[in-house]
């Protein structure tokens, strides 16, 4: 959208100023998570830009890997200070974490995946109802979700429990799967469907044969889309998951509210380059979805 | 279904009616006009069932009763006690009415028997009342709470304002960074969606961080402004743990949800409606204005709803960047659920979250389709 060569200066002067403010929205948008990584490297226990950091030539002294190797669990003497304890709690959130999101994926993507195979038959009765019912954990506040979980859960005894929090994420996860594999589903050629059974495959075989390789990119971004939902949940886990069930985001809440250390920093930049992979997975699946379907990119 | 239940939380009180059955009944039947004080055998009935009844029980009908009015715990406490001492030497009185009188004074105190008029029936409104600053006299008519009680109605208003704020704010902003995704070639425009889905796809909690990182006193705003000269050392701006932080650092967190149905709309508007508007004699800002703005409204309502709804329930955010004053309605439903335990006000500020949700949602359906939403 360049500017046409017979533009007056007012409307340059416009362009530009145009473009200039794009550029600080877009420095607004993305700054924050990038101000965070330099100083997760800090020696300083406070979550700031130290002298020692801004110096030119870089002063060595002030980088270090302390705050990392505090949050492997490493307590050795140059690592831990007197305002940041050292614990294994990052560790153990972690693995939670990847624990009740692979299982509440996995469910979720199951789910998802068969609820937007019947959702998109041409003659599904009550499909807006139904869909709208499928997508509400998504547009409903999590705070409300939370607090409706929490009495549900708390009548059948789930609540402080493994079983608890998986199924809750998996409620949250699973609009996010049906909307991804409902989209793949939109140029998907039905006749495909009858073609396989008249060669006389069962309905499984026909589902694992024929629908499944060609829908396999919506599914994979729509199990991505699941697991980094449930991955960085917080409310449910909050009011759901006793200290049994720690993860990452409620470590990191609570690390916010009592110690604010460079501890969170350091997991924040873990997650920022762990968003990062995930957002060029879904997009590189997203255009060879498009190619297997024969959409051309826009 | 969990939303069903919270729903039924809101209104239901057949806990206390299981505690005091036959008090209740009794209760019913007494006539107000008549007599001032209730007929014996309310009395008889609330001693029999405060000396066998569950005390587990009998602690939470209390907790239920000092929501309608404080001081019913105190009295039914120091009452039971005197019940129990009688109950143990075996002496009934023969007159109920003066027992509980002698024991408490406060049982010929009809105010106290007023409020019990509210826990009667097995569902009550008490709850959303409560969660609009709202409450009982001793006539059942519903008044306002005392003026230093108010806080719902002030934390709904301020919900309301910064989300209508936030909305506001996204869509100055969004509006041109769309305009400019839409138009340029895709091979840029790919590498700048990076900028938008980044920030999406990044956990809330990172960003909120880096808010607090960025925002704080000594953090990276206030650090560049002192540097260039603008501030003085001592003159650093209050950023966050305020309505300002909560205001920059939800701004930054929603922006992604207006900007993509804003990109998808523009997408396809033609470029040509511009250059024949303006072929036809009309200025750029005419063009602009006349041509290009009303085809994008779809996506700025779309957006602009999206936000907003997000806006109103938010919770994470505004709690931690928020500090006292910035804290919005999730702070309360939360604080009822996890503090207070006092379930029923938490149902009900849900509730009511909820119905302003469906309105926006029911109006979104009708502008766009519900089933319209994209991701990424």
């Amino acid at each position: 959208m360049a500017l046409p060569s017979y533009a007056t200066p007012v409307q340059r002067t416009y362009y530009y100023a145009y473009l200039f403010f794009c550029a600080v929205v877009f420095f607004f948008l993305i700054a924050p998570l990038f101000a965070i990584i330099p100083i997760s490297f800090s020696v300083s226990p406070f979550m700031v830009f130290t002298e020692g950091m801004l110096a030119w030539p870089p002063d060595p002294e002030a980088w270090s890997l302390r705050w990392y190797k505090n949050m492997i669990g490493d307590c050795s003497a140059d690592v831990v200070s007197s305002t940041v304890p050292c614990s294994t709690k990052w560790m153990k959130g972690t693995v939670n974490s990847f624990y009740i999101g692979t299982i509440a994926t996995v469910i979720a993507t199951a789910l998802g995946t068969l609820a937007a195979l019947g959702l998109s038959r041409p003659h599904m009765p009550y499909k807006g109802l139904i869909m709208a019912i499928l997508i509400s954990p998504m547009i409903v506040p999590l705070i409300i979700t939370a607090a409706g979980m929490f009495f549900f859960y708390a009548r059948i005894n789930l609540v402080y429990t493994f079983t608890g929090v998986i199924l809750a994420h998996v409620a949250l996860a699973t609009p996010f799967v049906v909307i991804t594999v409902t989209a793949t589903l939109v140029g998907f050629d039905m006749n495909m469907v009858k073609a396989a059974q008249s060669l006389g495959a069962k309905p499984i075989r026909t589902f694992f044969k024929v629908i499944m390789p060609l829908i396999l990119p919506g599914i994979i971004s729509g199990a991505l889309f699941a697991f980094i939902t449930s991955f960085d949940e917080v409310v449910v886990v909050m009011f759901m998951a006793s200290i049994d069930q720690l993860t990452i985001p409620k470590q990191m809440w609570a690390g916010i509210r009592q110690e604010i250390s460079p501890v969170i920093l350091c997991m924040a930049t873990c997650l920022v380059l762990l968003s990062i992979f995930l957002l060029t997975t879904v997009e590189l699946l997203r255009r060879r979805s498009e190619k297997l379907r024969g959409i051309k990119a826009r | 279904m969990p939303i069903g239940d919270m729903l039924f939380r809101s209104v239901d009180d057949s806990q206390i009616n299981g505690v005091f059955p036959n008090t209740f009944n009794e209760y019913k039947k007494w006539d107000k006009e008549k007599d001032e004080l209730p007929p014996e055998e309310v009395y008889k009935a609330l001693f029999e069932e405060l000396a066998y009844g569950e005390k587990i029980q009998i602690g939470r009908a209390l907790t239920r009763m000092n929501y309608s009015k404080s001081g019913w715990k105190s009295l039914i406490k120091t009452t039971s006690r005197e019940i129990k001492k009688a109950v143990k030497k075996d002496e009934l009185p023969n007159n109920y009415k003066e027992f509980l009188i002698t024991a408490n004074e406060k049982w010929a105190d009809p105010t106290f028997w007023y409020a019990m008029g509210q826990m009667v029936n097995d569902t009550t409104p008490i709850y959303y009342w409560n969660a609009l600053d709202r409450t009982y006299d001793q006539d059942q008519n519903v008044v306002m709470q005392d003026e230093k009680r108010r806080i719902y109605i002030k934390t709904w208003i301020k919900t309301l304002k910064i989300s209508v704020y936030v909305t506001i704010f996204c869509l100055i902003l969004g509006f041109p960074v769309a305009h400019l995704l839409a138009n340029l070639p895709l091979r840029y425009s790919n590498l700048l969606m990076i900028f938008v889905l980044l920030p999406f796809w990044t956990s809330l909690l990172v960003r909120t961080t880096a808010w607090i990182v960025m925002l704080q006193q000594n953090g990276v705003i206030n650090g560049i402004l002192v540097w260039l000269g603008i501030l003085s050392d001592d003159g650093r701006l209050q950023l966050v743990y305020n309505e300002t932080g909560t205001l920059i650092a939800m701004t930054q967190i929603l922006l992604p949800f207006m900007i993509l149905p804003l990109y998808s709309v523009m997408r396809v508007i033609p470029k040509s409606h511009m250059r024949a508007a303006q072929n036809l004699g009309a200025k750029p800002a005419t063009a602009f204005w006349r041509v290009y703005l009303p085809q994008t409204i779809p996506g700025m309502s779309a957006g602009g709803l999206l936000v907003f709804v997000l806006a109103i329930g938010y919770f994470i955010t505004p709690e931690l960047v928020g500090g006292k004053d910035g804290k919005l309605i999730g702070h309360w439903i939360a604080y009822h659920l996890k503090t207070t335990l006092n379930w029923g006000l938490c149902a009900a500020l849900g509730a009511i979250l909820l119905g302003v949700m469906l309105i926006f949602y029911w109006l979104y359906n009708k502008i766009v389709g519900i089933d319209n939403i994209k991701l990424g």
